[in-house]
């Protein structure tokens, strides 16, 4: 028993999601109800933190007996599409909230990187964050002194360290934080897709830290999307389908199975709607279907999503994001680059993002888009690499031939060859 | 969550053993944990400290304004009213202002703390640390507030020819009773405010009204001197602990009436009582935070 660094023994998270929206968040909504129907109320007031038996309406599983073992050393990944439960598992798994049930064990100090910068604060300078960001990850202040220069150098902010980081691009921002995390020692380390942020450049340069790390001999649990880097990463994988655990196996092994399994067909799984936001806002979306309508001029791609909104939002920001299909990223449109913006939503309305001529920019072949639909700094619904679709040949260069990928790469470059003048 | 250190008999070394699993009911309160996170209390203090003056045009200026404001407002509600709240043998504005000190910092603790868990809502459903932390940092960046407030009351003592005796002694003491009782109930607020959002509402106005029940602007003499029970009634008052405070204060800094031991007793007594109670109830509440921040 003492090479195993995470045992999970049967965790299981149960969430009860129709009673939120009767519990009133109000303390005097909360006291007016109970004085109206005492017993009802006493009894609903309590259940959100206990669960009976035989009330089985509107709960949701978000795990189920997942159990696994990771010895110490060893990388292991875990994946699954969205709403499998593995942001859930990690949260858990670094206390931030409790299993319903089940129990895990930690051998070792562990760290978790959820999310990168958590605690920075605008007013502050970049060195006073690397300090808070550090202590809220758990390192000790003398710890912080000895790393400081290494951090600092690592994020490429040295002349900025004490500026408050409000006036830091956003890039800066980014590699500071991850800088401070990237200098975690803990025996253990639970990383969240932190790894979706920055340029391709720091990209890698977190890949190549974080493959220091695992080969330094630290145990890792890495979820992430981006298969090629789960595969570079990790030994063995766990994929979790549902909230439970569907297979578990060599990393190359669970990798193919997870891409097989990725909808073939640019019709969305319908069972998984309607998806509900995270974090209790009142919206879903109730249902999401591409199509690609080609021409000769160009192919138009059309993402047609309904959202269904029970209170008023202000400014809904919509992302669009199409990666190749082992995950590496080829396009992610935001709301600021393309004015991707929903204006005063209440009630139910249909939207299409019209990507137009999309094989004018991208080879034929076959990719998968992912939406996010957020509020200003919050991502609420996430709709991962939901469905493929195929960019159909064009005639880039007007000589007939298709640019197709993987051949060609992804992008046709416009291109000309001229016989330059003496 | 419990964090045993188990000895690895081969190596000879000490490993940390985490164990997740379900937490019912009460749980103990981890001193050592807490101990180890001292480094992130200190950081998180100081940026609730920096962080509200860069934020205000007056800057540091502001921790002064309040209490002035507040005794030149009351001051002069004193003279136009004509009443005779105050104290027999003492100006009225040092004693106000003495008053205002310390209830200054436990209005501005509270608000502070009840708000704290809520600001922190973005780092409390990502990283996990103890939630203890941030209550308490809350009111210990007010301690900066306070101790500039004393300013004011230097300048007023000069002013009126005031000198303190030997009750100024006492001074650290009545502080720590002032930060225990602040505590005690900001650790109930700052639970209570992330799950029911209309407290922050409630608290606003329920802090102005207890200023009234508070003796700030009145003596506690007063109630000494209500009937032939007078001084039951204001030592039994001491169980509501800033009335304790707010005497002794003025007992210690403007060295007027005696030190009220029996109120202090009282006070510290009930404040313990709540801070114990917060910190269960507190701990208890843990695992919901992140749920529903």
């Amino acid at each position: 028993m003492s090479d195993v660094a995470v045992s999970v023994d049967n965790i299981s998270k149960r969430y009860r999601i129709g009673m939120v929206e009767e519990k009133s968040d109000t303390m005097v909504g909360s006291m007016v109800k109970m004085l109206k129907s005492p017993i009802t109320n006493l009894r609903k007031l309590k259940s959100l933190r206990s669960f009976k038996e035989g009330e089985q309406t509107d709960i949701i599983w978000a795990l189920k007996d997942v159990s696994f073992e990771v010895k110490q050393g060893e990388s292991i990944a875990i994946i699954g599409k969205n709403g499998a439960g593995k942001s859930t598992l990690l949260k858990i798994l670094s206390k931030i909230t409790d299993p319903t049930s089940g129990r895990a064990e930690i051998h070792g100090k562990v760290s978790s990187l959820l999310e990168v910068g958590t605690g920075f604060h605008p007013d502050l300078t970049g060195r006073e964050n690397v300090y808070l960001n550090g202590t809220i990850l758990g390192m000790k202040k003398v710890e912080i002194d000895r790393k400081f220069d290494e951090i600092v150098e690592f994020s490429g902010v040295d002349k900025f360290v004490d500026t408050p980081v409000k006036r830091y691009s956003s890039g800066m921002k980014v590699r500071l934080a991850f800088s401070v995390a990237a200098f975690l020692e803990p025996e253990i380390l639970i990383i969240d897709e932190v790894l979706a942020v920055g340029d391709l450049d720091f990209q890698r340069k977190c890949l190549g830290k974080m493959d220091q790390v695992a080969k330094s001999g630290r145990t890792v649990l890495f979820v992430s999307h981006n298969m090629a880097a789960v595969r570079n990463l990790c030994e063995r994988g766990v994929m979790l389908v549902g909230g439970k655990v569907n297979y578990i196996g060599e990393i190359n092994e669970i990798v193919s199975i997870y891409e097989k399994g990725m909808n073939n067909s640019n019709v969305v799984d319908p069972g998984m709607f309607p998806i509900k936001a995270s974090h209790g806002y009142a919206l879903q979306m109730n249902s999401l279907a591409s199509r690609m309508e080609n021409s000769p001029d160009g192919a138009t791609l059309y993402v047609e999503f309904e959202l269904e909104a029970f209170e008023d939002f202000k400014i809904i920001e919509v992302f669009f994001i199409v990666q190749a299909l082992d995950g590496q990223l080829i396009s992610k449109v935001s709301p600021k680059m393309a004015d991707l913006y929903i204006k005063d939503l209440n009630g139910k309305k249909k939207f299409v993002l019209i990507s137009k001529n999309i094989n004018h920019f991208l080879a034929s072949g076959d990719f998968t888009y992912s939406v996010h639909i957020k509020l200003p700094r919050l991502v609420i619904i996430q709709a991962d690499q939901i469905a493929r679709f195929e960019v159909p040949g064009y005639d880039s260069y007007g000589y007939g031939r298709f640019f197709e990928t993987p051949k060609f790469g992804v992008v046709p470059l416009p291109l000309i060859l001229k016989e330059a003048p003496l | 969550m419990l964090i045993e250190e188990a000895i690895n008999t081969s190596s000879g070394q000490g490993v940390d053993i985490t164990i997740i699993k379900p937490k019912k009911g009460w749980q103990v309160i981890d001193i050592k944990e807490l101990i180890r996170y001292r480094d992130l209390f200190l950081f998180m203090t100081y940026r609730d400290i920096k962080v509200l003056y860069k934020q205000t045009i007056l800057g540091f200026a502001w921790a002064i304004l309040n209490p002035l404001f507040n005794m030149l407002v009351f001051g002069f509600l004193r003279i136009m009213s004509g009443a005779k709240f105050g104290p027999d043998n003492i100006p009225y504005l040092p004693f106000l202002y003495a008053g205002l000190i310390p209830w200054t910092f436990f209005s501005t603790s509270l608000n502070a703390s009840s708000q704290s868990l809520i600001n922190a809502s973005q780092v409390i459903t990502k990283v996990y640390f103890p939630r203890l932390v941030v209550p308490f940092s809350a009111i210990m960046s007010k301690l900066v507030d306070f101790a500039l407030s004393f300013a004011v009351l230097i300048i007023l003592m000069f002013a009126y020819h005031i000198t303190p005796n030997i009750n100024l002694l006492y001074l650290p003491l009545l502080i720590v009773l002032m930060v225990l009782c602040a505590s005690g109930i900001g650790l109930w607020f700052s639970a209570l405010a992330i799950q029911y959002r209309d407290i922050k509402y409630g608290l606003t106005f329920m802090i102005t009204l207890i200023m009234f029940l508070t003796p700030v602007l009145w003596s506690a003499d007063k109630l000494a001197k209500l009937d032939e029970y007078g001084h039951i009634w204001k030592t039994l008052y001491g169980l509501y602990p800033m009335a304790g405070i707010e005497v002794g204060f003025r007992s210690c800094l403007l060295g007027y009436g005696e030190m009220p031991w029996e109120m202090l007793i009282l006070g510290t007594i009930s404040s313990i009582i709540v801070f114990i109670g917060g910190a269960f109830y507190f701990q208890r509440m843990e695992k919901v935070f992140a749920d529903v921040a």
